[in-house]
């Protein structure tokens, strides 16, 4: 379903849409606090883009350097082509070594994949075990963002799942008290655990190592207990040097939820004694994406979602409403990349106004880039008929003076008087929510010709008014 | 193997000209005191610092700790720190689930976020770090660096190994934004700056 009407049901809700919003612009501060502490935040954000901009310019190099450095540590390196070659990968991994129950930490990659539905299917169990992915999990949903995937559920919400699923007190949505009681769920799962499965913030071609950031430390008890643990990651997720890290790690948890620094920053280098160690590489259209030289950059994304935090439309539409892996800015560039038929409406769920572009860290040119998907769904006949009729009857208008001053005329002198029914009617999506502006009783070209001094008398003051606000 | 030349071709077909790579050299920030500020950021990401003169100090400090006075099950890896379990001994990291307060070394902290360089050298199981219900971390007080920058530059990972920075105690803020201390790893983390070591 295209954005807007998927969106519908999340917009009529409008004490609860304004609570989203709050929720996430809150973070946005956080974020801004963070940035402002610290003299040489605009001097990182340009290094992480130069260093991002090279990696991927060799990134067969890195990518090379990195699986022979990681296989020299005693990890085992894997090559997935695309979301089914990973799945069975790590299906393959796990039945290898008679594996029934996984814990998982959060990974983008693995969502992307569909990796929970499908070893599900083959009767591994999987637990989520960032509390946040677990409730969306117990909810049967996907995440609604990136780093704060219950993000749209109120904690009334989760009182009321845990006390159906983990017996907690009816009526009890106590923050903490429910923490506790997921803690107490979850140590069993890890320690019930045969195998744990992380994702990836940063794998580091010179080393073979690879870095994990969480502040619960799901990941490593995950990884820390059981024989067997996976890493799956995007082959975007390279950089070339351990010192490149001082760049991302100070950048990451700043700009994702406004801390100095994730609570754990985990550098695996190897297996653990006696255990093992594998690592996935995943394209799955990343390569192909590597080649566009309009939207190369949105490879440079290191998931920390201040793009979402900021952007209006996602924060007064949910996540959900994207109907992708990866919501918000980065994500509709991103998906219509993989499926633009599916996805052609995302790049309009943009007001255009740039504020993601300003926070990106890795100073990604997100509002650029869902302009050029515009043009580029257009181009390829993407577009629904309404929205292409409009454009051409609009580019009609707009390429003959004439016809375009005879509207201006007919629309200031008419719509003021036309009955309310006819203005705000079905056929007027964008009145639904908002009201027209006062009609000026002058078009600019008209108060442009009037000579400075006698230009406030032709201003009429219901106009002025309208500018004043 | 095909998937991996697959891969390889296809990156290196669409790979943009060579851009260049710089340095990571820059005006990173640094500190006049930065003890004062590491215990500034450590504190507000929910931990605590408490600078010792020597390491047999702690012990004593760590019994005016309630959560230490509380826990039954204490093991220590921090020579010159007594704890009841015995690491050492223990074969499966499944048995240390019991384990209410874990003292462990700490490499180096940072101070611009409040961050322990931990590792798992000569450890014999790393999962202590996370699984303990309570942690004490001790630091030689003149390793505070002043930045990421500056502990990259003291790192080498030549040698397969573990190493993890650890900023305060585990977190999670999942519920509505509400901050959680104690999510599934440490519910309380103690650093002890040691003076003189």
């Amino acid at each position: 379903m295209p954005h807007a009407p998927s969106a519908a049901s999340f917009v009529a809700n409008q004490e609860r849409a304004h609570w989203h919003d709050q929720a996430l612009w809150f973070v946005r501060a956080k974020r801004d606090k963070m940035a402002h502490a610290l003299p040489e935040w605009e001097a990182l954000r340009e290094t992480a883009a130069q260093i991002k901009a090279h990696t991927v310019s060799r990134l067969a190099d890195y990518l090379e350097q990195f699986a022979t450095q990681a296989e020299r540590l005693g990890a085992h390196v894997h090559w997935a082509r695309n979301a089914a070659e990973h799945n069975q990968i790590v299906l393959d991994l796990l039945q290898g070594h008679h594996v029934r129950r996984v814990v998982k930490s959060k990974s983008m990659l693995t969502e992307e994949c569909h990796l929970n539905p499908f070893l599900e299917r083959h009767g591994i169990e999987v637990v989520d075990t960032d509390l946040g992915e677990w409730i969306v999990q117990l909810r049967g949903e996907p995440p609604s963002h990136i780093v704060l995937p219950a993000i749209h559920i109120k904690k009334e919400e989760v009182g009321q799942l845990f006390h159906e699923r983990l017996a907690t007190q009816a009526g009890v949505s106590e923050p903490k008290y429910l923490a506790e009681a997921a803690r107490r769920k979850l140590r069993e799962c890890f320690l019930a655990a045969d195998a744990g499965i992380t994702g990836v913030n940063f794998a580091i071609a010179e080393t073979g190592g690879f870095v994990v950031c969480t502040n619960e430390g799901n990941a490593d008890l995950g990884v820390s207990l059981p024989k067997l643990h996976i890493a799956c990651m995007g082959i975007e997720k390279l950089i070339p040097r351990a010192k490149d890290l001082g760049v991302f790690l100070r950048l990451l948890a700043r700009s994702a939820t406004g801390q100095p620094v994730t609570t754990y920053s985990s550098h695996f280098h190897g297996p653990r004694p006696g255990c093992e160690l594998h690592i996935v590489l995943v394209d799955n259209g990343r390569s192909e994406l590597l080649g566009s030289t309009e939207f190369r950059r949105s490879l440079n994304c290191i998931r920390c979602g201040a793009c979402m935090n900021t952007c209006p439309v996602y924060r007064r539409s949910g996540g959900h409403s994207y109907s992708a892996t990866i919501p918000g800015p980065i994500g509709s560039i991103l998906a219509p990349a993989r499926d633009a038929a599916t996805h052609y409406s995302l790049p309009h769920a943009c007001s255009l106004c740039g504020s993601c572009s300003d926070v990106c860290p890795v100073k990604i040119d997100l509002h650029h880039q869902l302009l050029t998907w515009r043009r580029e769904l257009a181009v390829r006949r993407l577009l629904p008929w309404h929205k292409r009729l409009a454009m051409r009857a609009a580019s009609f208008v707009l390429s003959r003076r004439w016809l375009y001053e005879i509207f201006g005329k007919l629309a200031r002198s008419v719509g003021p008087r036309l009955p309310r029914w006819l203005v705000y009617n079905r056929l007027n999506a964008w009145g639904r929510q908002r009201e027209l502006p006062v009609f000026p009783r002058n078009s600019f070209r008209e108060l442009y010709n009037v000579p400075r001094n006698e230009r406030a008398s032709h201003a009429n003051p219901s106009a002025a008014e309208a500018n004043g606000r | 193997m095909d998937g991996k030349r697959a891969i390889l071709d296809a990156v290196r077909r669409h790979a943009p000209p060579v851009a260049p790579l710089g340095d990571v050299a820059g005006e990173w920030i640094r500190y006049s005191d930065p003890r004062q500020q590491f215990a500034t950021i450590l504190e507000s990401v929910g931990g605590r610092c408490q600078v010792v003169r020597q390491v047999d100090e702690v012990g004593r400090e760590l019994a005016n700790l309630p959560a230490y006075q509380e826990a039954k099950a204490i093991c220590s890896w921090v020579p010159g720190v007594e704890g009841n379990v015995d690491l050492a001994a223990i074969a499966d990291p499944h048995e240390l689930a019991t384990i209410d307060f874990a003292i462990l070394p700490g490499q180096f902290a940072v101070a611009e976020n409040g961050a322990v360089w931990v590792t798992d050298e000569s450890l014999p199981h790393r999962v202590i770090y996370f699984i303990s219900q309570h942690l004490a971390l001790v630091v030689p007080a003149r390793t505070v660096l002043n930045n990421l920058h500056e502990a990259y530059e003291r790192l080498s990972f030549a040698r397969p190994g573990f190493g993890a920075f650890i900023s305060g105690p585990s977190k999670t803020a999942d519920i509505e934004q509400s901050l959680v201390i104690g999510a599934h790893g440490a519910r309380s983390l103690t650093v002890f700056l040691i003076d003189e070591a």
